[in-house]
C-alpha cells in the first residue's frame, strides 16, 4: 500500500505522556475484525477518547484542541504487547506520520516502517524536553 | 567462534545479509490466522502473488470464534465475515485450513506443538506476539505484522535485524504451588515490561530442564511480556519424547537424521551473551498482578508496592484503573471471574493442575468461571482424562477451545469494573473487555481463588 513520502516533516506535536502505551490501547482487540485496511483512525484510543456511552473524555490529549499535529509523543516502550500491524494502521489513519518516544516495541517498530510511520527514538531526558516544550507552547518540531 | 543456540537456528537460515541492514531469513513455519491475515491476502492478489509454500503454512480460526455453539453458524457478522475470508484464501492458495469444528481446530500456539508442526532449529512466524511459545522447542519463532505475513506469504522470508541475546538461567528446584507461570511472572516483575526489549531470551539452568514441555511453552510464550523478541529452550530428551509420533514429526530414518541435528542445538561452553540474568528458583513464590502491565507483579503474600522503574503518573494511573492502593495486601480481595485457558495456560497439563485443587471442593456461588481449552485434543484429554467430571462436580463447566476472553475479541467479555483472575497473558487496561480488571496468575492461584472467591494463595488450601 502506498503512503506518503516525506523528507522534512514540519507539525505541532501531541503529547501522550506515559508509559508502556499498548497496543490494545492504540486499538482495541474489538475492533480489528474488518478483512479490509480501512476506517482504522476512528478507533485509535478509542476507550481513552470516549467514555462507555460515548461522549468525548475531554482531558485525553488527543481531543484537547490545545494540540493538533503529525507528530505523537509518547512515554517509554511504546506499542508493547500484541504485534496487531492494525495499531500503525489506526495511527496513521489518524493522520500521524511520526511517533516519538524513548523507545519502542520491536515488532510496532517494524509495523510502523512497513506502514509509512517513522518511529524517533530520542534519550529519556530529551523526551523530557520535548514533553516541557510541547508544554510551553505547541511549538512546531522538525524532523530531518 | 563459540555460538549460541540462538546464533545456530539463526545463523542456518539467513539468505542474504544486507549491508547496514537486516538480515533474510527463511521462514520453515508460517501460522495464520483469521484476524491478521486477511489484509495480507488482499496484498497478495494486488500484487498478482501467490503463496509460495503452501505446505508450510498453517491456518486455525482461534481469536474471533465464540467458544459456545460452535456447531452453529458464527452470530456476529463481522466475525462469520473473518473467517469466511480465511477459509476462502486457503481454499483459493491450497493451505490446509483448521476452521471450527475441525478436530485439530484450536489456538495457533497450541496447535503447532500438539500436531508436531514445531520442532527444534525452525524458524517459525505468524501474526501473533506469542508466538514466541514455539521457542520452547528450540526453534526461533517470533510475532509479526501484517505486511511481514504478506512479505512471508509471498516468499517464504522475511527481514529482520538480528537481535541482541539474552541468557536468563535459573537454578535450584521450585517451592511448592510454584507453576512455570509463576515462574515467568517472576522474571517478567525483575525485568519489567520492556527489560527484554530489543534481545532474544534463551532460557537455561535446572529450572528449565526439569520443567515439562508444556510448562516450557508458558515461559517461552511470556517472552514478549517483557519486551523481548522470543524466548527459547535447548531441546533435550523431553522435547524429542514429546515430538515422537506426532501426526507432522518426522518418521523413520527422517526421524535419525533429525534427531542427530537436534542434539548439536545448544549453546557452546564459551559462547558469550549481550546480557545474563541469574536466579534462584526457590525465591519464587506463586504470584499475581495487580496493574495494568505485567512487570507489575509480586508474590501473592505480598502487598502492593511503590512505583519502580515506571514514572509516578503511569503508576497510578495503573493502580487507579484497577482501583487498588499502594500498601494493600492481594490475599483475600474480591474476585468477581476467573479464567482458564488461553496460549499461556490452555494446555492440558494446565486442566490437570487446576482439577487437582478444585477435586473435591466446590466453586464459589460469587465468581463465574470460564474455563476455555486451548484446542479440540485438549478437549479431548480432558474428557478422556476424567478431568471433566472432576469440573463438574466441583460446578464448573467447559466452554469450546479459542481465545476467549483473553483479548476479548469475541463475545467472552469481562464487564466493566469487575476482576478477574486469568491465567492469561496480559493485564493491559481493557484487555478482557472495556473497563474489565484483569489479574494474571497461574491455574493454580486461579483454582484457589474459584473455590473461596476471593485472592487466595493456593498453599492455603487444604
Amino acid at each position: 500500500m502506498a503512503y506518503d513520502k516525506f523528507n522534512i516533516l514540519n507539525s505541532s506535536a501531541v503529547p501522550l505522556n506515559i508509559d508502556n502505551v499498548d497496543t490494545d490501547q492504540i486499538i482495541p482487540a474489538r475492533f480489528l475484525k474488518a478483512t479490509e485496511r480501512k476506517g482504522f483512525g476512528e478507533n485509535l484510543f478509542k476507550d481513552w477518547r470516549y467514555n462507555s456511552d460515548g461522549t468525548t473524555i475531554d482531558s485525553f490529549p488527543l481531543n484537547n484542541k490545545v494540540y493538533s499535529g503529525k507528530i505523537l509523543v509518547a512515554g517509554k516502550n511504546f506499542g508493547c504487547g500484541s504485534s496487531r500491524e492494525h495499531a500503525v494502521w489506526a495511527i496513521y489513519d489518524y493522520g500521524f506520520r511520526a511517533v516519538v518516544s524513548s523507545f519502542f516495541a520491536d515488532i510496532f517498530k517494524n509495523n510502523c516502517l512497513n506502514i509509512g510511520v517513522l518511529p524517533i527514538q530520542v534519550s529519556e531526558e530529551f523526551l523530557v524536553d520535548i514533553f516541557s516544550q510541547i508544554d510551553l507552547n505547541s511549538k512546531t518540531l522538525q524532523i530531518p | 567462534m563459540a555460538k549460541t543456540l540462538f546464533d545456530k537456528v539463526w545463523d542456518s537460515h539467513v539468505i542474504e545479509k544486507i549491508k547496514d541492514g537486516p538480515d533474510v531469513l527463511f521462514i520453515d513455519r508460517h501460522f495464520i490466522h483469521e484476524v491478521t491475515s486477511p489484509v495480507a491476502f488482499v496484498g497478495l492478489k494486488n500484487r498478482g502473488l501467490k503463496v509460495m509454500f503452501p505446505d508450510k503454512t498453517f491456518a486455525t480460526a482461534d481469536h474471533n470464534t465464540p467458544t459456545i455453539n460452535q456447531h452453529l453458524p458464527i452470530k456476529d457478522k463481522l466475525s462469520a465475515m473473518q473467517v469466511k475470508t480465511l477459509e476462502k484464501n486457503c481454499i483459493e492458495h491450497g493451505i490446509d485450513f483448521w476452521g471450527l469444528g475441525h478436530n485439530k481446530n484450536g489456538i495457533v500456539h497450541v496447535i503447532g506443538p500438539e500436531n508436531g508442526i514445531t520442532q527444534p532449529g525452525l524458524t517459525i512466524v505468524c501474526g501473533d506476539s506469542h508466538t514466541s511459545t514455539h521457542g520452547a522447542f528450540g526453534a526461533i519463532a517470533f510475532g509479526i505484522g501484517t505486511s511481514e505475513v504478506e512479505m512471508v506469504l509471498a516468499c517464504q522470508s522475511i527481514m529482520q535485524q538480528k537481535p541482541l541475546k539474552m541468557r536468563i538461567n535459573i537454578d535450584g528446584s521450585l517451592n511448592s504451588h510454584v507453576t512455570p507461570k509463576d515462574v515467568a511472572i517472576y522474571i517478567i516483575s525483575r525485568l519489567s515490561s520492556s527489560g527484554a526489549t530489543g534481545y532474544f531470551v534463551e532460557y537455561s539452568g535446572e529450572v528449565f530442564k526439569n520443567m515439562s514441555m508444556e510448562g516450557r511453552m508458558t515461559v517461552c510464550n511470556l517472552s514478549i511480556e517483557m519486551g523481548a523478541r522470543g524466548g527459547m529452550i535447548a531441546p533435550d530428551e523431553k522435547t524429542f519424547e514429546y515430538i515422537k509420533g506426532r501426526e507432522y514429526a518426522p518418521k523413520g530414518e527422517e526421524w535419525e537424521n533429525a534427531l542427530s541435528y537436534w542434539k548439536s542445538l545448544k549453546t557452546d561452553n564459551d559462547a558469550i551473551f549481550d546480557k545474563e540474568f541469574n536466579f534462584n528458583a526457590s525465591d519464587i513464590e506463586p504470584m499475581i498482578t495487580y496493574g495494568t502491565n505485567p512487570g507489575m507483579a509480586i508474590p501473592i503474600s505480598k502487598s502492593i508496592p511503590g512505583s519502580g522503574s515506571d514514572s509516578e503518573s503511569s503508576y497510578q494511573k495503573a493502580l487507579d484503573y484497577m482501583e487498588f492502593k499502594e500498601g494493600e495486601m492481594m490475599i483475600g480481595k474480591k474476585i468477581d471471574y476467573i479464567f482458564l485457558g488461553s496460549c499461556t495456560n490452555g494446555r492440558i497439563e494446565d486442566f490437570r493442575t487446576f482439577a487437582s485443587l478444585i477435586k473435591g471442593r466446590r466453586k464459589s456461588d460469587n465468581v463465574d468461571a470460564w474455563l476455555v481449552p486451548g484446542s479440540h485434543k485438549v478437549l479431548k484429554s480432558i474428557k478422556d482424562e476424567g478431568i471433566l467430571d472432576i469440573l463438574t462436580d466441583s460446578g464448573f463447566q467447559l466452554r469450546e477451545p479459542g481465545c476467549s476472553a483473553c483479548l476479548a475479541m469475541n463475545d467472552d467479555k469481562i464487564p466493566k469494573g469487575k476482576y478477574a483472575v486469568s491465567t492469561t497473558n496480559r493485564n493491559f487496561e481493557g484487555r478482557q473487555g472495556p473497563g474489565a480488571r484483569t489479574l494474571l496468575a497461574s491455574p493454580l492461584v486461579a483454582a484457589a481463588t474459584a473455590i473461596t472467591g476471593k485472592i487466595t494463595d493456593p498453599r492455603e488450601i487444604i
